[in-house]
């Protein structure tokens, strides 16, 4: 049953054009309708997960003549991230959507950028992979210029330019996979780079993955297109970008293809804690003297992306578990904050720190809610972050890793005084202008936020039985490596 | 082998016009050029010596066929192109609806 | 005024070579699994031939041919054919199983499920880039101001 997270978002995807002729407001009910069926499926994939490791052969044909569709508890953990944060999306896109005149074509890129995330995640197999990243990212680069104002075309087209050169290198690798190995299925490719007898060949192929989905990812030589694809598209498109998007196409891709076909070796463990480590720093330096609320957020995206690198490039299992669970915070409160600095821009129109002010009179649930995803990324206890970041640190160290270990202590520090910094000029303090006409945002809004918020709060206290039934199966079949695919092709 | 260089010659090529030229069109040729070169690559990965285009037909008898799948995945790959390129062919459009010019100098309203 | 299109003669030899060009994009699609070509090959031969009506009478003559909205539908109708096809895959075994009978090889109709892919796919891929030429062609870029000073 796995292909219905393919099948459920593209019957959608080609529905919406047709329906929406006769009564406009029934796309945003199609959609709707996907997202919730995929988180519904989503969360039964934990229990499908129980019986063992599931592999799907599309179309009867057994691997690895055909292409197969793997189950286990890497991707059920990306599967969660991506349908919670896209059905919590649609619901605020149900409000946010008024400020533009085109409806239905936003709701047929979403339904299509679903398709390929859910895609990512589930495929066995590498070209099918690189398929599904490339319908992925075509949606997102029409959604960066949705709004078809200057600013947004020109972010959305620097976006475009480097994301195709990135997708260009990444097919290249691919390439040269295939002409070594003659198969495309990553159990097959695993197995049979034992018996290879050119580590060049494979040390070129991982150098044009670490440049591709670097680039994806956003590590820190790579991250010119962030800072302004970002904030230059709709607030619940930013949610999905900075909370969904870079994690699947680059985070999981990248550990997917490094653990499980290449193998982990010490120098690859170096070359991430270093990119992780200057990414960490950079993001954070370049954040405190924003004085867009949208473009701080981005470049906070920047850093937190490089504590998971870090994490995972540890390589010990406290590290991975660490990454992981970092990973999955990172998009609540990411996502979070992104969704309240669209509701602020609803409401005021103005997205500068400097001429907001007094917000949380007017706009009760959105300050608070924005006040747990900023207390939740700076690390104050009981919030989920925190356990996250205690976790990474405590790994660092027993790893013998004791820069890594103060860079993550002081950029956590730094977190909090820009985090302190946007509270108190869009919230606390006294606008400077008579704007007393700000009403709240709509219900769909404040119930895509309220959701969220919980969710952060209640991953915080319950930390523990979380970690121990999602975190951990997905650790474990990173550890296991080229073991892999043992348990593929054995099925 | 050298067939191989001049892939890598030609993705140089492409590589360069989307970085040195300063019109937003002749970018996109550059990159357009780079994604054909990368295509042209993969599908002289599956050359057999001497072998015959792989078509099965009725009174056909020869065994030695060139490798089918490398030319059945180009043929997404190319699909994934036109795609990206209309897109960008739109946004720049829309561009110099926006800006009236096509330099890329000019276009720079996002910094910091 | 100005006659939209170009002159009289490209007219004339197109009113005998769109009906061609459509035909022999039909052939190509049809017999996608015995002769190279199949559906994508095909759909960008027969939007060929519609861009071709758009070049030589001007895009008022195509429009009135196949209209926007007309286009829209026929390009989400492809998609939803191919979509049912893998789902029909789906309910006898697995997803996009090739389900239909195989006659003999090398006929027009063996091979199950593969023509009517192609089919959906040429629907889709024809109305598809006749639209993004359309779109093209209708924006409108306001005249610059003396023009003389760039």
């Amino acid at each position: 049953m796995l292909p219905i997270f393919v099948i459920i978002p593209l019957g959608g995807a080609f529905l919406i054009p047709i329906i929406a002729k006769f009564k406009e407001e029934w796309a945003q009910v199609v959609a709707n309708l996907c997202a919730g069926l995929l988180l519904l499926f989503s969360v039964a994939s934990i229990f499908w997960l129980k019986t063992g490791i599931k592999v799907y052969d599309v179309g009867g044909w057994k691997p690895p003549f055909g292409i197969c569709m793997v189950l286990d508890g890497l991707t059920v953990l990306m599967l969660l991230v991506v349908n919670l944060i896209g059905c919590m999306a649609l619901i605020f896109s149900i409000g946010y959507i008024k400020k533009y005149t085109a409806p239905k074509l936003y709701y047929t890129l979403f339904c299509l950028l679903l398709v390929g995330l859910n895609g990512v995640v589930i495929s066995g197999d590498l070209f099918n992979l690189f398929v599904f990243l490339e319908i992925t990212s075509i949606a997102s680069y029409a959604l960066v210029a949705f709004g078809t104002e200057a600013d947004e075309l020109e972010a959305a087209f620097k976006y475009l330019v480097l994301g195709s050169v990135a997708s260009t290198l990444i097919l290249l690798a691919i390439g040269m996979l295939l002409g070594h190995v003659s198969t495309l299925n990553m159990a097959d490719i695993s197995r049979s780079l034992n018996f290879s007898t050119s580590k060049e060949l494979i040390l070129y192929c991982l150098a044009l993955f670490m440049m591709g989905f670097g680039l994806k990812v956003a590590l820190v030589p790579f991250h010119a297109w962030l800072p302004d694809a970002h904030p230059a598209a709709p607030a619940p498109m930013s949610a999905m970008l900075s909370g969904v998007v870079i994690k699947t196409i680059g985070v999981y891709a990248l550990i997917r293809v490094v653990f499980n076909i290449i193998g982990f070796t010490p120098a690859i463990s170096s070359l991430f804690i270093w990119l992780g480590i200057i990414s960490m720093s950079v993001g954070v330096l370049l954040a405190i003297g924003q004085w867009d609320f949208k473009r701080l957020l981005a470049y906070h995206s920047v850093s937190q992306i490089g504590y998971v690198i870090f994490a995972i490039g540890l390589g010990t299992p406290l590290g991975i578990i660490g990454g992981l669970f970092h990973l999955f915070n990172h998009s609540l409160f990411k996502s979070l904050l992104f969704l309240n600095s669209g509701a602020v821009e609803y409401s005021t129109g103005v997205r500068q720190l400097d001429k907001l002010g007094g917000l949380s009179n007017q706009m009760p649930v959105t300050s608070n809610t924005c006040l747990v995803a900023s207390l939740s990324i700076a690390g104050i206890p009981p919030l989920c972050g925190f356990w996250s970041k205690l976790i990474i640190i405590i790994a660092a160290f027993q790893a013998n890793n004791i820069i890594g270990a103060i860079v993550c202590i002081l950029v956590g520090m730094v977190t909090l005084a820009s985090f302190l910094k946007v509270q108190k000029y869009a919230f606390m303090r006294k606008a400077e202008q008579a704007i007393s006409s700000i009403k709240e945002a709509p219900f769909s809004m404040q119930l895509a936020m309220v959701v969220l918020a919980v969710l952060c709060i209640a991953v915080g206290l319950f930390f523990i039985p979380f970690v121990d039934s999602i975190i951990k199966p997905a650790a474990a079949t990173l550890l296991e490596g080229t073991g892999y695919a043992k348990i593929i092709l054995g099925i | 082998m050298s067939l191989y260089l001049l892939c890598m010659v030609l993705f140089a090529i492409g590589l360069y016009c989307l970085l040195v030229k300063k019109n937003l069109v002749k970018k996109i040729i550059g990159l357009v050029i780079t994604e054909y070169a990368i295509n042209l690559f993969f599908i002289l990965l599956g050359y057999r010596t001497g072998g015959e285009a792989p078509i099965l037909s009725k009174d056909v008898v020869v065994t030695n066929f060139v490798d089918p799948l490398p030319q059945a995945l180009i043929l997404t790959s190319i699909v994934i192109g036109l795609g990206i390129m209309a897109l960008m062919v739109a946004i720049a459009m829309r561009i110099y609806e926006k800006y009236k010019t096509f330099d890329i100098n000019e276009i720079r309203r996002l910094k910091g | 005024m100005r006659e939209a299109g170009m002159s009289l003669i490209v007219k004339r030899i197109t009113k005998i070579t769109v009906s061609l060009i459509f035909l022999f994009g039909v052939y190509i699609v049809l017999h996608g699994h015995l002769t190279p070509g199949g559906g994508f090959a095909g759909g960008v031969i027969i939007a060929l031939s519609f861009i071709h009506l758009v070049l030589a009478f001007g895009k008022e003559v195509a429009l009135k041919r196949l209209s926007e909205s007309a286009v829209s539908i026929i390009e989400s109708l492809g998609g939803l054919m191919f979509w049912g096809i893998a789902l029909l895959g789906l309910t006898a075994g697995a997803y996009l199983l090739n389900t239909l009978p195989k006659g003999q090889p090398f006929d027009l109709f063996s091979s199950g499920i593969i023509i009517l892919c192609n089919i959906a796919i040429f629907l889709k891929v024809g109305a598809g880039l006749f639209s993004i030429f359309i779109a093209m062609a209708i924006l409108r870029i306001p005249e610059v101001d003396n023009k003389e000073n760039r």
